[in-house]
């Protein structure tokens, strides 16, 4: 559909007085919410799991990939399954609001016609409702939960603590809850949170004599049964982010450790014995297959909402292996019939949140309210309209991402940008105003500084390899999550199953072969070096604001992808 | 959670004492390294080259006997923590090599007989590549490797 401005304005006004965004229950089917909500009782032990909200406290749309390959033999597995291929593999029905969940097919449409998802007030209905029907069962956050808003950023996570709280949060563990520093996580975990919620992580230690920062795992009972949960961070917080956060804090796998931590578990009576992680799914894969004595990892970090279990074997017994998706679109119920000290059966259930099934519960939405109140205005702020769909998750780009990489070419006056493939940033429909908190949404990190590099050509790539390779890597202990850096201005082709080195080809910018000792002119945000943190610079978000304000209603273009060499057939893209 | 009685020994200065007691029962002899200096294993540039320096050939690879404990990925690639442990009768030496180092072999560490065979300490490296221990037990020469990578960084999440 083709309009002017004007049009398009006037369009937009008619949207937000409500008449066109449909909130539209009637897509749903009669029996939708009783089917996917109305959940029996099964087995002894229940475990509800959410992950990575990147503290989207609002209902909110997030558009999940049409691209995410497998590579190697990781090649048409999960979570490397996108679209009809997830479908088919886990036996979703196409048509269906789970199907509209886990995948982007025909997804502008379906998120009109299902509406918006997650919601912390709509979340904790569910956990009650869950709850009631499974006494005694613990609520899992595998961490990402006090990022990825502007609210929780300026708070330091404050409004999500506290909102965990109310949820009912038992356990938790970490990730880009370092990038607050290290002192307030332990400010927190010992204040705050004393009594009430455990952060446990097996995995960090300091770094002068390798002393645990946090209890490894907690014995809770349930039931009368003894359940351990062993924490795992981030094995990568340090490198992926920046290090001074945590400056004393060592991370890693740590594999021998965990299968150590988990006899000592097994040793003091745990009759079940989980992993809270936040390893990403490739990790937790290989993890279940050299470890033994774990009856289920609750996975997350790279964001896949995987409906079932994936059973790996390994030399004793059996682990199932989940993965909670983001941005509080799932809440995973997992259920254990434990009997004479073992478990017999399981049931699991990734149940998406949908806001337009769910009554909001009162007491969350006043927590809400609360911490909301003193940036209202400054995040409800409209900079622009957009025209088409914004989103960003994706192995190499997306469109918010593609916005981003132009308002850094072009404000910035560099003919090349990099943006990181971070895999958390909400979706907006075609139609929708873009405000501040939109903004902050792709962008509320504490290290959020604009940057400008002269680098020679065969930098660029020696960046472009490192970053694959931390993607593509064959070995998943190699691999570090988060998709690959969005490249603006700068054209390639990448082969993500050739060897570190080679991945990246054929760079062009402006039709020409990029020069590899030709110094050229990059923009980009979210460095990690102390270096540029004390040089300072303005925020990606001002940035991208000032941006928003000049162009007024922004025309969405194609995102800039590389040409993709070997991986046609691959059933992780659309 | 951390050991404060530990940490409160070696900050006022009961570490200094510990380390005199190694060295008065032989567990620490430095003299003794330096009496062992290879200096043409030390300045060899490529691993086959450091192995002929050292007199070893084709080392049976163990993974069993030998466990080798370094990061996947380098937090920071000047510090990289190793650890190995033998569990091989009579051990008489453990070096370590870095694949891809300007000098592949990092350290050489020899346990007098009736030593427990673990060390742990720190290797600088310079790019992604294997980290080898190389054991020496009864005469005989054993290995076990594992790839650490040497990352920029940023980018995840």
């Amino acid at each position: 559909m083709e309009m002017n401005r004007r049009e398009f304005l006037q369009i937009l006004a008619i949207a937000s007085a409500g008449g066109f965004l449909l909130k539209n229950s009637s897509s749903y089917a009669a029996n939708d919410a009783t089917r996917m909500y109305d959940l029996p009782r099964y087995g002894n032990v229940s475990l509800m799991h959410i992950t990575d909200s990147h503290a989207q406290l609002n209902p909110i749309y997030f558009r999940e990939p049409e691209i995410n390959l497998g590579i190697g033999a990781m090649n048409g597995l999960p979570p490397h399954l996108v679209g009809n291929a997830l479908l088919k593999h886990f036996g979703v029905q196409s048509g269906t609001p789970e199907a509209h969940a886990y995948t982007s097919l025909n997804y502008v449409e379906a998120a009109r016609n299902y509406g918006k998802v997650g919601g912390f007030a709509h979340l904790a209905t569910l956990v009650k409702q869950i709850r009631a029907s499974r006494p005694g069962s613990l609520l899992l956050d595998g961490g990402d939960t006090w990022q990825g808003t502007g609210q929780a950023m300026w708070s330091k996570g404050q409004d999500m603590i506290e909102a965990c709280l109310e949820l009912g949060v038992d356990v938790m563990t970490m990730h880009w809850e370092c990038t607050y520093g290290a002192q307030r996580i332990k400010d927190v975990e010992e204040g705050i949170l004393h009594g009430k919620m455990d952060v446990v992580a097996q995995n960090v230690k300091t770094t002068d004599f390798g002393d645990p920062v946090f209890k490894p795992y907690v014995i809770r009972e349930i039931n009368t049964i003894p359940v351990a949960i062993i924490g795992q961070a981030f094995p990568y917080s340090s490198i992926a982010n920046p290090r001074y956060f945590v400056p004393d804090w060592s991370y890693g796998i740590q594999e021998e450790n965990l299968q150590l931590t988990i006899d000592e578990a097994r040793k003091k009576g745990a009759q079940v014995v989980v992993l809270l992680s936040h390893n990403g799914m490739d990790v937790d894969l290989k993890l279940a297959s050299r470890v033994s004595g774990l009856d289920a990892i609750f996975g997350g970090h790279t964001h896949d909402g995987i409906p079932a279990p994936i059973a790996v074997k390994n030399r004793v017994g059996t682990t199932l292996v989940t993965n909670a998706g983001s941005n509080g679109k799932f809440l995973g119920v997992l259920d254990f019939e434990v009997k004479a000290g073992k478990v017999v059966s399981f049931q699991y259930k990734l149940l998406p949140v949908f806001a337009n099934q769910l009554t909001e519960d009162k007491s969350m939405v006043a927590l809400m309210q609360k911490h909301r109140a003193p940036y209202e205005s400054k995040l409800s702020e409209k900079l622009a309209a957009t025209e088409g769909l914004l989103y960003r998750r994706g192995n190499f780009n997306g469109s918010f991402d593609q916005l981003i990489l132009d308002a850094l070419m072009k404000e910035k006056d560099a003919p090349i940008a990099f943006s990181p493939g971070f895999r958390w940033g909400t979706s907006l429909l075609p139609g929708s105003a873009i405000t501040m908190e939109d903004v902050l949404n792709q962008t509320a990190i504490t290290y959020p500084t604009t940057t400008v590099t002269n680098m020679t050509g065969a930098q660029i790539k020696t960046v472009l390899e490192d970053v694959g390779d931390n993607l593509f890597n064959p070995d998943p202990y190699y691999q570090q999550g988060g998709d690959m850096v969005r490249v603006g201005g700068l054209e390639y082709t990448c082969e993500p199953g050739a060897a570190m080195g080679n991945r990246i080809q054929d760079m062009q910018l402006n039709g020409k072969p990029l020069d590899a000792n030709k110094t050229y002119k990059v923009a980009g945000w979210a460095p990690v070096s102390e270096a540029a943190r004390d040089k300072g610079g303005e925020p990606i978000w001002d940035l991208l604001a000032r941006h928003l304000r000049n162009e007024k209603v922004v025309k969405v273009s194609t995102p800039n992808v590389p040409k993709l060499r070997g991986v046609a057939g691959n059933p992780g893209m659309l | 959670m951390i050991n404060m009685e530990r940490r409160a020994l070696l900050k006022t200065g009961g570490g200094i004492g510990l380390f005199a007691l190694f060295s008065a029962v032989g567990l620490l002899k430095p003299g003794l390294a330096m009496a062992d200096w290879n200096k043409s294993a030390f300045s060899a540039k490529n691993l086959d080259e450091a192995l002929t320096a050292m007199g070893v050939n084709k080392p049976e690879v163990n993974d069993v006997f030998i466990q080798l404990t370094v990061p996947e990925i380098a937090e920071n690639g000047a510090i990289v923590p190793v650890k190995v442990v033998s569990t091989y009768p009579n051990v008489e030496r453990i070096s370590i090599l870095v694949e891809k180092n300007p000098n592949v072999l990092a350290a050489n560490f020899i346990f007098p007989q009736g030593t427990e065979p673990m060390l742990t300490t720190r290797v600088k490296m310079g790019q992604t590549c294997s980290v080898i221990a190389l054991v020496k037990a009864d005469g005989k020469y054993y290995r076990s490797s594992k790839e650490v990578k040497v990352t920029a960084g940023g980018c995840g999440g």
